[in-house]
């Protein structure tokens, strides 16, 4: 890797140089998805396999906290990110939905590994599993694997910020649309 | 007890015990009417004492179900496996849920997948299916044209 290489997403803005210094020129809003994207706190939620992937990733060796999902929050109302980490069955999507309306705004889904992208191993012959996350909740970032390996999940978590810093909120994109303005 | 005695000690508990060929442990046909009685002997006689349950479980053959009771002793270090041939359309068995803890849960597990039926149980209710499920999923024949998609 280069290291002189500029970083994928400097903080936005430009400066314009002054004597005795500089002024900072950037939106609100883009400085805001800048800070969000960079602290982003997962809840700790696994319902197989695919977590122990996970708490790999936030272990020693691969720590998520280098990327700003410092540490993982074992109560919804402190978290800005599920990740769904294994199969979810028809008696767990009740759990995952309340676990996501519990989440405050803004927060983000990253589905991980196959069955929380479509069901995966399980998808034929099971009565019990849900084939997909997104039948449930909606999924910001899929990440294939069975499981996927840790930097699988720290590429998707990257994605997810390059996705925060690029755009809007779904809340932002709900206000702009005329039906749903005050 | 190494494998050969155990197949001479045990059909002093009960005549009717038939052993099958092969396999990892020694496997015991027994008749569902036998067994509680067995099932007190294995457990009680200080020679035999099989007082760890390690697995119970059921398998569907379509024709028929078949219980299957891995049984260990702490003490001896000798395992046997006991299989008991049930009737698929009427499956009972006594419990022995007061023989060994453990299977209390086991049985429930069994008797909400298979749909057998555990005689003296202390509390016979679902275990992890909801209360309302209606039919026994880990039968072949299961079906359920709602949340199955068929291969």
């Amino acid at each position: 890797m280069d290291v002189n290489q500029k970083p994928p997403t400097p903080f936005p803005g430009e400066v314009i140089q002054t004597p005795g210094g500089g002024i900072l020129v950037s939106k609100m809003d883009q400085v805001i998805n800048w800070a969000r994207s960079n602290s982003l706190w997962p809840l700790v939620f696994g319902t197989s396999c695919c977590a122990i992937e996970m708490m790999s990733t936030a272990s020693a060796k691969y720590d998520w906290s280098r990327f700003g999902f410092e540490v993982a929050r074992a109560t919804p109302r402190q978290a800005d990110v599920i990740i769904i980490a294994g199969t979810i069955v028809n008696k767990m999507a009740p759990v995952l939905k309340r676990l996501y309306d519990q989440m405050a705004e803004p927060k983000y889904v990253i589905a991980m590994g196959a069955c929380a992208t479509s069901g995966g191993p399980f998808f034929y012959n099971t009565y019990s599993v849900v084939k997909g996350a997104d039948h449930i909740i909606p999924v910001d970032v899929y990440i294939a694997g069975c499981p996927p390996r840790p930097e699988a999940l720290i590429h998707a978590m990257i994605s997810l910020q390059e996705k925060i810093k690029s755009g809007m909120t779904r809340e932002q994109i709900k206000m702009q649309k005329p039906e749903n303005s005050f | 007890m190494t494998r050969e005695e155990l197949q001479a000690r045990l059909p002093e508990l009960l005549n009717s015990i038939a052993f099958a060929e092969g396999g990892q442990w020694l496997n015991a046909d027994v008749a569902a009417a036998d067994w509680k009685a067995l099932a007190l002997n294995l457990k009680n006689s200080p020679d035999l004492a099989f007082d760890y349950l390690f697995c119970e479980t059921c398998v569907d053959w379509k024709t028929h179900l078949t219980m299957v009771y891995h049984l260990e002793s702490t003490i001896h270090r000798h395992q046997l496996v006991i299989k008991i041939k049930l009737d698929r359309t009427n499956p009972e068995v006594e419990t022995v849920a007061d023989i060994w803890r453990t299977a209390e849960f086991h049985e429930r597990e069994i008797f909400e997948l298979f749909g057998v039926i555990f005689l003296h149980h202390p509390d016979l209710r679902k275990l992890i299916l909801p209360d309302d499920w209606e039919g026994f999923p880990l039968r072949k024949d299961y079906d359920d044209p709602v949340n199955m998609i068929k291969l």
